[in-house]
């Protein structure tokens, strides 16, 4: 399938949750879905047979002056087609929901993001921090990160 | 070899060696060095070569131990995270005296190219414990890591035994000037 017919099947079923399919050529299309949607889009693309996605090859998080954002590569075995979903959530309130329950290599992948970016995954099992120490302040992929003085006692800076 | 030949037969040669008691452990000490090796990054992948046959670290007499209880040396050899320091200086504590550390590679030594934006990188394993060699390289040929080992045998040779505590506390006090900055 292409993504255009999978982004008709998307819009049909989901209304307006489900963005216009942007096409940037050197970079692959992608759709923008509502925060609120997505755990029910995700379903909806692993248990449709026709979209059949039963692979999240990754799970990204992007930090933008006002938002944050998670991107979700898919790709589908069986059809050999790929999709890229996007949500957008602002930094005050930084709240998606967790599709673990779903694919099961988004578990890892969402720790990482709220590792580094400090994302909230809303129904995540465990979310807690997945690299750095447990007792780590802040969350250092975002571009407004400070790095500490010290840790424990270890100077930091050069 | 010739030391060990003429201790091969002492009889027949006269096999007679004078030399100080310091000068006989010591060499004892540098050719039979066991190391606790602590990998981190890639400059471990070039430490595995160099203990397979091409390189043969084991000709200089040291045997891998995996537990710094028996370890005389540690090899740091990669990125010393911030998580990973605390653990470098609990297995320092617990090796035994006399022990010697060499740091191996840029991260280990000073950061490496994590030295500007490496927020949960320590800058130097040398601002935790005290390292008597530093092999340089991004990562370091097994080479460089022998010349390293040779470096660390000749140190061990011309080192004092005796009168131990003083000699500790100089360091000791060595150590604390070099951080102090």
């Amino acid at each position: 399938m292409t993504y255009e017919e999978i982004h008709k099947i998307l819009k049909e079923k989901f209304g307006d949750s489900v963005g216009e399919l942007v096409n940037n050529p050197p970079s692959d299309p992608y759709v923008e879905v509502s925060a609120e949607k997505l755990f029910d889009i995700c379903l909806e693309l692993r248990d449709n047979p026709e979209l059949d996605f039963d692979y999240l090859m990754c799970l990204s998080g992007v930090d933008f002056p006002e938002n944050l954002q998670v991107v979700y590569h898919l790709y589908s075995m069986n059809k050999k087609h790929k999709f890229v979903l996007k949500v957008t959530v602002p930094k005050d309130n930084p709240k998606v929901p967790s599709i673990e329950r779903i694919w099961r290599s988004a578990d890892w992948h969402e720790r990482e993001a709220y590792d580094l970016f400090g994302i909230i995954f809303e129904g995540h099992h465990n979310l807690i921090r997945i690299f750095l120490p447990y007792d780590w302040e802040g969350h250092p992929l975002r571009k407004d990160y400070k790095e500490p003085e010290t840790y424990h006692g270890m100077r930091v800076p050069y | 070899m010739g030391l060990l030949n003429r201790l091969d037969n002492p009889y027949e040669t006269g096999g007679i060696i004078l030399g100080t008691l310091e000068d006989i452990l010591n060499w004892g000490r540098s050719k039979s060095d066991w190391y606790l090796h602590f990998g981190l990054a890639c400059c471990a992948i070039e430490f595995m070569s160099m203990n397979a046959s091409h390189f043969d670290f084991m000709r200089f007499g040291i045997i891998p131990r995996a537990t710094p209880r028996q370890a005389d040396f540690i090899m740091i050899t990669g990125t010393v995270t911030l998580k990973m320091a605390e653990r470098i200086k609990v297995l320092w504590e617990q090796m035994a005296e006399p022990k010697y550390c060499i740091s191996v590679g840029s991260c280990a030594n000073s950061g490496g190219p994590y030295w500007q934006y490496g927020y949960h990188v320590l800058k130097g394993v040398d601002r935790i414990i005290p390292v008597h060699v530093y092999v340089p390289g991004c990562p370091p040929r097994p080479e460089a890591m022998e010349e390293g080992m040779m470096k660390l045998q000749k140190m061990i040779d011309q080192q004092a035994i005796f009168r131990k505590r003083q000699r500790l506390a100089e360091e000791e006090k060595l150590f604390e000037l070099q951080n102090k900055g």
